[in-house]
């Protein structure tokens, strides 16, 4: 029993954390629509700015807690809110998702460049007069840092409780959180609460990433993301409606994983595995069978009937002139360095370009999933490691030879896509973005580590293929298999599977009206994206001679997603761009001498633009160059000015 | 057997009784009317006939088969097609392709390996049929627009259109002539009628133009916040006081 009692405390002060991140979440989604993936990236935020002020600095506690949590934080809600969420009110909830991922990618790179820089970051102190005093309440033992976790969010919950019983602005958010449009017919300012709940919630994030800081030896953004990401399970406990049960849910979250690494042998793999996982699997289990959540989903606002309709969707049509220019200069520029490769360029640049083209196959899975059936999958990274685990594991226990082993490998991983997809297409949306996540993380932290998956701790080497094992044969094989590809991706998008997906885009209503299987469709998608990530990921690890779960981790899952939604999400060309971006921006960053960071800034930002142009910024930015060219073109030589003609054509019910 | 039979249908919205115990029969071939004033729960019957949406009770069935629990996409290749009140359409497509979609949907003969082989172009046939009906609503002259290009009248023609290819028994229409003009209002109408003596379509129309009402449907329900009040032949059903009363909010 005194175990149990000493599990359930050392379990609060985490669980505590969680419930504040999950206080967060609740309120920015519930008053703004936005599911705010950027919630780490806050803390993080915060948690540097402290560490910089407080132990860099010298600054007083005290003092330097007052400005990061109690100003900065809120002024860092208020700019995202003005500057980002406010603008995409009307937006589909998984646009916002997706700008908030870009945040989750960008933000933690900019602090690191700008506020931590190069040098370590060890040694954060916490906020209690001495994070190592101990307190006894007759057995039990707390320290400073875990103190200060329990007292805050007492005096968080207090505070708040207050803030809804008796603050005006308090009362109107509990309003709009039950009905944002009965409350705006009420004539309640929708701006200034969304405005206040952002500062609200960004407090909240300052203040877990503070209090959180000092349980981790350094400051690593990786932490709060992955933190941030266990603490949606305790959102999803709440339904993402009801904050009492946010704190409830990530109390219990807390604890149920102290009581798990307690009970369970401390050297088994089992218990080395099982209490990181229980957050995810907690997540997963609970999007798929929390009964409130999944009416959540369905019951929408009683008044959703007066909502304006959503913004209209925008034709994005190319112009011929666009086409054909980007057409021909693709085939001139790419015919010249595929030469250049062949010929002249060292081991270095044909190992760059092989990178790049590898990349592109992933990249068209993200093409299928996302450009076609307009699906947000945070797990495409996922399903390459399946891919290169499966051809690896094949190769070495069966001794197959390896090119038909990575068809093999790639059908492993759609077979996983698509029995991933059964369950969380019942979802959609935001939901299945968010189960896809859970997924990836699940992964990397229970299946990854094993040695019947990765090798363990001695990863699985793959040779290359007879024939292909120099350098530059292997990058002609590799072009010839994403050739293949983007032909197939061509043929499917043509094809009887991609009117279907492009219907179901364009109305899921319209199209099962007129007898379109939604979901028959989808896992048709999710197989196929699947497996060909997976035929990209076996090839990777082809190239690289082994299969690393490194590569494959969650991370990567979602900087594939900004990287190729802020390049053209849709199109095959657009997977070639993001493929060549990845291997290749970090190369230009390293000629002009800055660090190779900014390439998440630089895609994590771009994908804050997804929600105004879905087609990709950078191709809307090529149409308005384009088009400020032809203008001064003589008429004789014009092409029709490309540019998007909105008309509204409805939208999901 | 009637080829439609709804028995008693009701849905609530948390608190509303958007239907209240509905039935309705439709024949083989008939032109039926629903009517009834705005909030009534015209699109909601619609909506749970379709599986739209889950009503609370009642029972749908059609052609002499149950679908009270079958989800949309059965019920559209049962033979129910339908429009939609506020227009539904497909996005980045043609006005053509609207169309093909729906006709390959009605053959079923999408095959993934036929996609992945580039065999999956639209036949001569289909793209006869497609084109016929193209010809039927007056759509010829824009097949290959993009279908954010037209105006919302003709959007709600290539809705008629896309649910035409399917071939249904029952074509359900949700105010199809709101944003057309009288003269695309009597051709729309015109239309309908030979749609009606070519394949034997069931028609059921939610309109609120009066004369379209009268001038195409044989029988009508009228139905005032969730309830059926009345339903009869036409003529009878308009001319009775309490109708009158709810519906055109006269007073007697
Ligand atoms: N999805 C929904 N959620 C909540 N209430 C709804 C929903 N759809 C319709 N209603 C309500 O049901 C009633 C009937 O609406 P509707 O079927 O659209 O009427 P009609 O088509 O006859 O104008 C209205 O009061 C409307 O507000
Ligand atoms: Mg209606």
């Amino acid at each position: 029993m005194t175990d149990f009692i000493t599990y359930v405390i050392q379990g609060i002060p985490f669980g505590c954390v969680f419930a504040l991140v999950a206080v967060g979440l609740v309120l920015t989604y519930k008053t703004s629509g936005v599911f705010n993936l950027a919630f780490g990236a806050q803390a993080f935020v915060a948690a540097s700015l402290y560490y910089v002020l407080h132990v860099r600095h010298g600054w007083p506690t005290l003092l330097a807690f007052a400005l990061v949590v109690l100003v900065i934080s809120p002024l860092l809600g208020l700019l995202l809110d003005v500057l980002i969420f406010r603008h995409l009110r009307t937006a589909s909830p998984i646009a916002k998702l997706v700008s908030s991922l870009g945040l989750l990618v960008a933000v933690p790179e900019i602090v690191t460049i700008l506020v931590l820089g190069e040098s370590s970051t060890f040694g954060v102190v916490g906020i209690w007069w001495n994070d190592n005093a101990l307190y006894r309440f007759s057995d039990y033992v707390i320290d400073g840092k875990e103190m200060a976790i329990i007292v805050s969010t007492l005096l968080v919950v207090l505070l708040l409780g207050l803030l809804f019983r008796f603050a005006p602005i308090g009362l109107r958010m509990r309003a709009v959180v039950e009905s944002p449009r009965m409350t705006e017919l009420a004539g309640v300012n929708a701006d200034r609460v969304s405005a206040f709940s952002w500062m609200l919630s960004s407090l909240l994030a300052g203040l877990a990433g503070v209090l959180l800081a000092p349980l981790y030896a350094s400051l690593a953004p990786q932490n709060f993301t992955t933190l941030l990401i266990a603490a949606i399970a305790a959102a999803a406990f709440a339904r993402l409606t009801s904050i009492p049960m946010a704190l409830v849910g990530g109390l219990l979250l807390g604890i149920i994983q102290a009581l798990l690494s307690g009970y369970l042998p401390p050297a088994s793999v089992i218990a080395q595995s099982v209490k990181p996982t229980l957050p995810f699997a907690a997540l997963f289990l609970l999007l798929l069978f929390w009964p409130g959540l999944r009416s959540a989903i369905q019951n929408k606002d009683p008044l959703s009937g007066v909502d304006p309709p959503p913004d209209p969707s925008v034709a994005v049509t190319r112009g011929r002139f666009l086409t054909n220019a980007t057409r021909v200069s693709g085939v001139v520029v790419g015919t010249g360095v595929l030469l250049w490769l062949l010929t002249a360029a060292t081991t270095y640049w044909i190992g760059i370009a092989t990178t790049a083209v590898v990349l592109s196959i992933v990249f068209l899975s993200i093409t299928v999933i996302t450009g076609m059936a307009g699906q947000v999958s945070l797990c495409q990274a996922t399903f390459a490691g399946v891919g290169a685990f499966s051809t690896a594991q094949i190769v070495k226990v069966l001794g197959l030879s390896v090119l038909p082993t990575l068809l093999l490998g790639a059908a492993v991983a759609a077979v996983v896509g698509a029995l991933l997809a059964v369950p969380m297409l019942r979802l959609g949306g935001i939901f299945l973005s968010l189960g896809t996540l859970a997924f990836a993380v699940m992964f990397d932290t229970l299946l990854a580590p094993l040695g019947w998956v990765s090798g363990g701790a001695h990863p699985v080497s793959v040779p290359r293929p007879i024939g292909f094992v120099d350098d530059r044969p292997f990058l002609i094989l590799c072009v010839v298999v994403l050739a293949i590809v983007s032909v197939f991706v061509i043929f499917i998008r043509r094809g009887t599977t991609g009117r279907y997906l492009t219907a179901l885009r364009g109305s899921e209503t319209a199209a099962r009206s007129i007898g379109i299987n939604p979901t028959r469709i989808r896992i048709l998608a999710f197989a196929v994206s699947a497996g060909i990530a997976g035929l990209g990921g076996g090839i990777l690890a082809v190239q690289k001679g082994v299969a690393v779960k490194e590569d494959f981790g969650y991370f990567y899952g979602l900087f594939f997603v900004v990287l190729v939604v802020t390049l053209m999400p849709s199109t095959v060309e657009g997977a070639i761009n993001a493929g060549v971006g990845f291997a290749l921006v970090p190369e230009v960053l390293k000629l002009v001498g800055v660090s190779s960071s900014w390439q998440f800034v630089l895609f994590g930002l771009g994908a804050i633009t997804y929600a105004r142009h879905p087609e990709g910024v950078l191709e809307f930015q090529k149409g308005k160059s384009l088009a400020a060219i032809q203008k001064r073109l003589p008429a004789r030589l014009r092409g029709p000015v490309p540019g998007p003609t909105p008309v509204p054509t409805g939208g999901a019910d | 057997m009637s080829l439609l039979d709804a028995v008693n249908i009701t849905k609530r919205f948390a608190g509303i009784t958007a239907l209240d115990a509905v039935s309705m029969q439709v024949e083989s071939g008939e032109s039926v009317g629903l009517i009834g004033p705005n909030g009534a729960g015209k699109t909601t019957f619609f909506n749970c006939l379709l599986g739209m949406l889950r009503p609370d009770a009642g029972s749908v069935t059609f052609d002499e088969r149950d679908l009270t629990r079958a989800p949309v996409y059965r019920r559209a290749r049962a033979g129910i097609g339908r429009t939609f009140q506020r227009i539904e359409l497909f996005a980045g497509m043609s006005v053509r392709d609207h169309l093909l979609v729906a006709e390959r949907c009605r053959l079923g003969t999408g095959r993934f390996w036929k996609d992945i082989l580039n065999l999956a172009a639209p036949s001569g046939d289909e793209k006869a049929r497609v084109l016929a009906t193209l010809e039927l609503l007056r759509l010829d002259d824009v097949a290959d627009a993009p279908i954010e290009s037209l105006s919302l009248g003709r959007g709600r023609l290539v809705e008629v259109g896309r649910a035409l290819m399917t071939e249904p028994k029952l074509l359900l229409l949700d105010e199809p002539s709101s944003g057309l003009d009288a003269s695309e209002t009597a051709a729309l109408a015109d239309t309908l009628r030979a749609v009606q003596s070519e394949r034997g379509t069931a028609v059921l129309l939610v309109e609120h133009d009066v004369e379209f009402v009268r001038t195409f449907a044989r029988r009508l329900y009228v139905l005032d916040f969730g309830t059926l009040i009345a339903t009869g032949a036409t003529a009878a059903v308009l001319g009775s006081a309490e109708v009158r009363k709810a519906y055109l909010g006269e007073t007697v």
